[in-house]
């Protein structure tokens, strides 16, 4: 499935297998997004959290 | 017996999708929450708790807070966290972790902690240079500077004092230890050292985290290794880990205890698969 860059228009791919919460960035202008599915199981994407400095492993 | 397990995240890493996909390859139900979304409420009982949020949940949030603060929710309604919130609370505290690996009796490099910027100065002095100035709450070597003299040491110090960080305050300076230009990940589920592998540092770069373009090689468990690194797992609670150690001129010593082990890498060498490996574990524990 292909969404649009809400920054720079470009073409966001997202795998069949993605899951919601999972990250996927724009190929043009790098910003990233957070994928939501619905439960309709249409596939919405949203703003990534930015990195906090409490993130990691 | 229907094993159920909840997964709770705040981002979908490569890790929690291998696992969501192992869980489902052994058949098992898995529900994926997204802590993002979570309204916690204090006043619900231990049973309605669990059957909206489960049994057994394995905790997954790359926000150590937020992580650290579901898990100590759900463990005060009765619900099983793997790992626990006090593994989580150590392992997420470059502070805490290097107090409990002392203590667990693990080798771990010298430490000097100090609550102002002019301790801190006095301290790296003390230690003597190089010697490396981390952050206490973080990871991927973000932060992570070399203080290869007085003067880069008295800069980079000066340049914390003036951040706003919530730990910024609080100094933590580690003895350097000479080491060929890598480290050694494990990954340790229960009892068992069930991966290693080598961090080598990318070109231009000290620091042999896999985040920062580090290459992976195959790494053999010595019995050296396997000791010390269940050692360092069992100081800091046990569970499913992360363990690094660095090979020191006097031999090996831990520097940090991931307690959201990231795998990808570790999955490039290993002969195991380590998210099967996890489910097992997870398996084994809803049967306790």
């Amino acid at each position: 499935m292909d969404k649009k860059c809400s920054d720079c228009d470009g073409t966001i791919v997202i795998p069949d297998d993605a899951l919601s919460g999972e990250i996927v960035s724009c190929p043009d202008c790098g910003l990233e997004y957070e994928v939501a599915k619905t439960r309709s199981n249409s596939v919405e994407l949203k703003p990534a959290e930015p990195v906090g400095e409490d993130w990691g492993e | 017996m229907t094993i159920a397990i909840t997964l709770v995240y705040d981002r979908i890493r490569w890790e929690e999708k291998a696992i969501s996909k192992a869980v489902e390859n052994q058949g098992l139900s898995i529900r994926r929450i997204d802590a993002k979304e979570l309204v916690l409420d204090s006043s619900k009982g231990d049973q309605e708790v669990e059957r909206e949020l489960g049994s057994l949940v394995l905790q997954r949030c790359v926000s150590y807070f937020r992580g650290l603060h579901v898990a100590s929710f759900l463990e005060a309604k009765g619900i099983k966290v793997i790992n626990s919130s006090e593994v989580s609370r150590i392992c997420g505290n470059k502070f805490l972790t290097t107090l409990y690996l002392e203590k667990g009796g693990s080798p771990t490099p010298k430490t000097l902690f100090t609550f102002s910027g002019e301790a801190a100065k006095n301290a790296a002095d003390l230690l003597g240079y190089p010697s490396v100035l981390k952050p206490i709450v973080g990871s991927w070597g973000r932060g992570v500077a070399r203080l290869n003299d007085k003067e880069s040491a008295s800069a980079l110090i000066e340049m914390r004092e003036d951040t706003n960080g919530l730990f910024n305050q609080i100094y933590y300076i580690q003895k350097h230890i000479p080491r060929p230009p890598r480290d050694i990940r494990t990954v340790v589920i229960g009892d068992e050292l069930i991966s290693a592998n080598y961090r080598y540092s990318p070109q231009g770069e000290w620091r042999t985290n896999f985040s920062k373009g580090g290459r992976i090689e195959y790494c053999e468990i010595t019995s050296e290794l396997q000791d010390i690194v269940l050692k360092a797992s069992g100081a800091v609670g046990g569970g499913i880990l992360g363990v690094d150690a660095m090979e020191g001129p006097e031999g090996l010593v831990v520097h940090e205890v991931n307690s959201n082990v990231e795998f990808r890498g570790a999955s490039q060498v290993s002969n195991v698969d380590i998210a099967v490996k996890i489910v097992d574990y997870l398996v084994q524990e809803a049967k306790r």
